[in-house]
This record gives C-alpha cells, structure tokens and sequence, in this order.
C-alpha cells in the first residue's frame, strides 16, 4: 500500500507518464535507492530473467572475446589463460587461408550488393504499381514466403531444381542437350549463392520499400499528373525522393556489413564446392576455431571483422550525413 | 479489381500491362516451383522418381510410401519430436522472458531501467560472437543440453524493442486507475497490457517460433550427441551431404532415396507453410512496417 501512495503522488497530475518517456518526473531522483527499490521490486523482478540473458550470452561473449589475445586453454578457462599480446593477429595475418577468406567474402558482398540489393526495391516498385490489392496481396503472400523457410531447405530446394539429378538438367536431357554442372561447381558457386539469396529474401525485403512508398502523399502524384508530369517524370519526382531516405539507410547498413555475407547459407555447402571457393570469413572463425580448436585466431578474426564492420557503419553514416541525409536511425 | 485506381493515374498501355502480367507469374512461378517438385516428388512413386532421374514435377500415380518409410526408420520421428518440443518450450520461454523485460523497461521511471536499456541497446552494436559464445554455453554446463537450443537466443533484442514500444502506447491513465484498485504489477501486466497487445505478442511469437523451428547451427555445435539433434540438423546431414538415413536399414535404398529425402523436406517444411497464413495476418495490420519503421 505504502509503495502505491508513493508512486501515485509522484505521477504528474495531468499528463500521463507514458506520453513522454524521456520527461522522468523530476522529484524521482531524490528518492533514497532504497525505496525506490522497495518501491519497484515487482518490475526489478519482471526484469530479472531478461538481465541475466544479457549478462551471461551476450557480456559472457563479450568478455569472451578476451581469448583473441591469449592462448586459450580450455582446462584453465578464459580469465586464466596467459595473454599472448597480438599473437593470435599477427599469425591471423600472415595466414593465407584468411586473406582468401575475406576476398570470397568481400566480392560476394560486393555481388550482393549488385544484383540483391536492387532486386528488392525493383519488386516493391512493380508491385506499387498494381492497381488491383487482392492481386497484389497474392503475390506478396507468395514471395514473402522463404524468407520463413530454414536455409537447410532452401538449398535442399535449389539442389532438387538446379541439382545433377535436379529437374533442370532431367530437362536439358530429355531435350538432347548435355547437362549443366551447378551444383558444387566452384565456378558457378558465386552466382549460386547470389540467386539463393534473392529467392529467399527478395520479397521479403520489398516490405520496407513498400511502406515507404505507401507514405507517399498521393496529393503529390494527383498535381504532377495535373501539371502534365508523365509516367517517368512523376517516378523521378515523386517516387525517389520519397524512398530516397530509406535506400540510403538500407545501404548504409548494407555496407557496414560487407564482412558479413551471411553464415548458415556458406557453411552449408562450403564443403560441396571447397574451401577455395566457399571459405568465407564467418565459416573460417568455425572451421579454425570449433573445426581446429585454435579459438585464439578464430576468435582474433570475429573479433577483427566486427570490428572493422563498426568502423564502416560509422564512416558510411558519416558521409550520408554530409550529404544532407538521415542517415542510421537513432536508437530509441 | 482496378476499382481503386485514381482518376490521374492513366490506364497502362497494353504493353505494360502485358510485361507486368509476365514478370509477375515468373516470379510467382519462380518462388512455388521449388515446393511444387519437392512435394510432387515426395509422393510419386519411387520407381517413378528412379525411372525418371530423382525428380518428378507431376505424378503419375500418387504413392505414401516414401512417408512411411520415414516414419518408420524413427530418426524422423524423433528429430521431430525435438524440434516440436524445443519450438513450444522455446517459444513460451522467449515470450515470457521478453514480455517482462519490455514490460518492466516500458515504465517509466523505473529504479535501474535506464541502465538496463542502455545495456540491451548495446549489444545491437557486439551481437555475440560464434566462438566465444560457443565458450560461454561451454563453461555454463550447457554443452549437450536441449536448453542450449534455448538458453543462448532467448531474447530477440529487435523483438523486445518492438514489444517495449508497444507496451509504451498503451494509455498510463488505464495502469494508474489499476494501480489505484490496488493491482500489482503482475496482475497489470496480465490482465491489462498483455490483452491490449495481443496483435504484437502474437507476432513476436511466431517470430520466435519459427526461429526455433528454423535453427540448425546452434544444435551441430551445441549437441555432440547427434541422436539429439532437431530435424533441420538432420535434414542438413543427408540433404547436403548425401549421408543416407543411419536407421531406416536397406529399405530406405531400394526404395528412391531421392522421394525419401523429399518427404522429410516436405515434413521439415509443413509447419511453416501451415503457421504462414496466421503471420501474413498480421502484415496487413501493419504491426511489422510500424515496428520495423522505429
């Protein structure tokens, strides 16, 4: 009862809290700890579980990350290890294997940002153009759909259609013509690995272009069209800006995480095509770390790649700033 | 169907119409042939999918057998058993812990709450790292435990700042009159938050569950114990690695691998494809754009 009274006399009389979170009632503050614990035991206990998560899988991980500059014993754990210095990232460096991880990684990143990035927008263009909804919540119920489906299935998918036994070359059999050598033919892994991508999450992805293109003020469309602005010139002027913000965030984002092509996708067919061309960065931390127990430079890698990707947010964020845009979203 | 265009928006020439119809059924078609072949294959007969190289695309005469011999050989069964149990346990775990977290962070003024934010806000910058969490699991004694499908991804940080964000609209006079009847927080949060939400939990939920249901990495680096593994890490071994299934003997070889393996596709596949139409509810209300927008 008392700690009710409490919290009640404290509520500013008019406005609701909830309006405006960022106001914390000023008299709050001066409340002695202890019974503003008493206070909020229920919430600090509603909190509990939730805290300790994010102690123990993320900040554990986070300290965790300590073993790039030691030499991990796993008997002894990760706060007694001894300290190695940059070792681990001096061998990491001279390791061949690593660098040829980040170049398959960088220009598949790079082919990603290609040909999956726009496909997206291309879609959600197409499909703001319908006229008809049930037409278009038809399609987008169909193309929203891998995105749900596992990354196993999907390339046991591409593997029945496009396989060596798939439909595709029972299909240039029966025509006479000789079979194509896709799956696990390191030559044809890039563009694999491009086309899985963009089936799984092209129409996924149209969802935020979607919306951006719904806000458009229609009012808009309506006097270009009155003024005489034809089908490409109200696109010009009124689409892109409108969808403008939204692009370059996506991209900014995107390049952040030019490291990152996506791991469960590489580590399942990694071994079909071989290490020279399946080995990305995220499947080189495994196979180092889990696959050869050398945690130390796997650890050093991750620790490297999140990194350098931290340092590309923020510059690419930079530069979107200079150029007068919006930018990252400011976490609430 | 073309009742809504607005009257400065010209009828597109045929031309365009045309096109559009066109890149619309192959996208379409490009999307639900996959499905189709692995569906048509998994129930055509196996000499069938044998006589015509290990696809089918329309069967001739419709057969189960492949279903049956999955179910028999028990690996199946049991990797979906596994699966089932970690997507339910899982889930419920995930939305209650998330639940109270957003709840308790969606309150103003709370002792500590700011901190806490800060602290969850974080780690969207240091997601956790495969191999040191891989040591954390190791050093909690969670090594070959079911809980450390569960445990490690239990909260979504996305997921809970969507929840949180939404806890927050909900009106402060509806909390305070019940706080003023003398009802607890818990009692709050059941009976007035979470009934106002339920749009959002639902999502959130099948998030999780689908995650769950979806995972396979965690369970070949987590469970050494291979006979414990859920179904997408089993499907993983003999889909894409060719290994054929340890304990349904012969009968699986002479009976087309090829529709076998289909039929678990299609079973690893089924409960997604069934929990789908509940999901796209949701897009329409617009519960995703807005979240995905903050």
């Amino acid at each position: 009862m008392v700690a009710t009274s409490t919290r009640n006399g404290e509520a500013p009389p008019s406005t609701p809290p909830e309006v405006d979170p960022k106001a914390s009632p000023p008299r709050r503050g001066r409340e002695p700890l202890r019974r503003r614990v008493r206070r909020d035991w229920a919430l600090l206990a509603l909190m509990l579980p939730g805290v300790l998560y994010f102690l123990v899988f993320h900040y554990g991980a986070l300290f965790g990350n300590l073993i790039a500059f030691k030499d991990y014993v796993p008997f002894i754990g990760v706060w007694d290890s001894p300290w190695v210095g940059m070792e681990n990232f001096t061998s990491l460096l001279s390791d061949g294997d690593f660098w040829h991880a980040a170049w398959n990684t960088v220009s598949i990143a790079g082919l990603q940002l290609l040909f999956y990035f726009p496909a997206p927008l291309a879609l959600a263009l197409l499909l703001h153009s319908l006229a008809g909804d049930t037409l278009r919540r038809f399609v987008q119920s169909v193309v929203y759909l891998p995105h749900f489906i596992s990354w196993v299935i999907v390339v046991a998918l591409f593997q029945q259609v496009l396989g060596d036994i798939g439909v595709l070359n029972g299909v240039l059999g029966d025509m006479g013509l000789s079979a194509v050598d896709i799956i696990g033919n390191p030559d044809a892994y890039r563009p694999l690995v491009i086309a899985q991508v963009i089936w799984k999450e092209c129409g996924w992805g149209t969802i935020i272009f979607l919306a951006a293109l719904t806000n458009v003020n229609e009012q808009l469309y309506e006097a270009a069209a009155i003024d005489g602005a034809g089908w490409w010139r109200r696109f010009w002027h009124v689409t892109l800006p409108a969808i403008r913000p939204v692009v370059i965030l996506l991209l900014i984002l995107r390049l952040g995480d030019i490291l990152t092509v996506g791991f469960e996708q590489f580590f399942l067919q990694r071994n079909a095509v071989g290490p020279a061309a399946g080995e990305v960065l995220d499947t080189f931390v495994y196979y180092t770390g889990i696959g050869s127990g050398d945690f130390g430079t796997a650890t050093a890698a991750g620790l490297m790649k999140g990194a350098i990707g931290l340092v590309l947010v923020y510059s690419a964020n930079k530069i979107a700033h200079r150029m007068g845009e919006q930018g990252v979203y400011k976490s609430s | 169907m073309s009742a809504n265009r607005p009257a400065w928006m010209g009828r597109p020439s045929p031309v365009v119409r045309t096109a559009k119809a066109v890149a619309l059924t192959v996208v379409v078609l490009l999307v639900i042939f996959p499905f189709w072949t692995i569906v048509a294959t998994s129930i055509a007969t196996p000499e069938e999918v044998i006589a015509n190289g290990g696809w089918v695309v329309i069967p001739t005469t419709l057969s189960f057998s492949a279903y049956t011999d999955v179910f028999e050989g028990g690996v199946i069964t049991n990797a979906l058993a596994v699966s089932a149990g970690i997507t339910v346990i899982g889930t419920a775990a995930s939305l209650v812990a998330t639940i109270f977290l957003a709840y308790a962070l969606a309150r103003p003024g709370v002792v500590g709450g700011r901190g806490v934010l800060l602290l969850v806000l974080f780690t969207f910058l240091f997601p956790p790292a495969m191999i040191p969490s891989f040591l954390v699991v190791r050093e909690t004694g969670l090594f070959d435990e079911y809980a450390a499908l569960i445990l490690p991804v239990l909260i979504n940080v996305f997921n809970l700042v969507v929840m949180r964000g939404f806890f927050q609209s909900v009106p402060g006079e509806l909390i305070e009159a019940a706080r003023l009847d003398g009802a607890g927080d818990l009692r709050i949060l059941t009976r007035i938050v979470m009934p106002l939400s339920k749009a959002v939990i639902a999502v959130v939920g099948l998030f999780y569950a689908v995650a769950y249901w979806n995972s396979f990495f965690n369970a070949i680096i987590y469970l050494d114990d291979s006979s414990k593994w859920p179904i997408q890490a089993v499907l993983r071994q003999y889909v894409s690695q060719g290994a054929a299934l340890t304990d349904t003997s012969e009968q699986t070889m002479v009976n087309s691998p090829q529709s076998v393996k289909m039929a678990v596709v299609v079973m690893a596949t089924i409960p997604i494809v069934l929990v789908y139409p509940f999901i796209q509810r949701f897009f329409t209300k617009g519960v995703l754009t807005g979240a995905i927008k903050s």
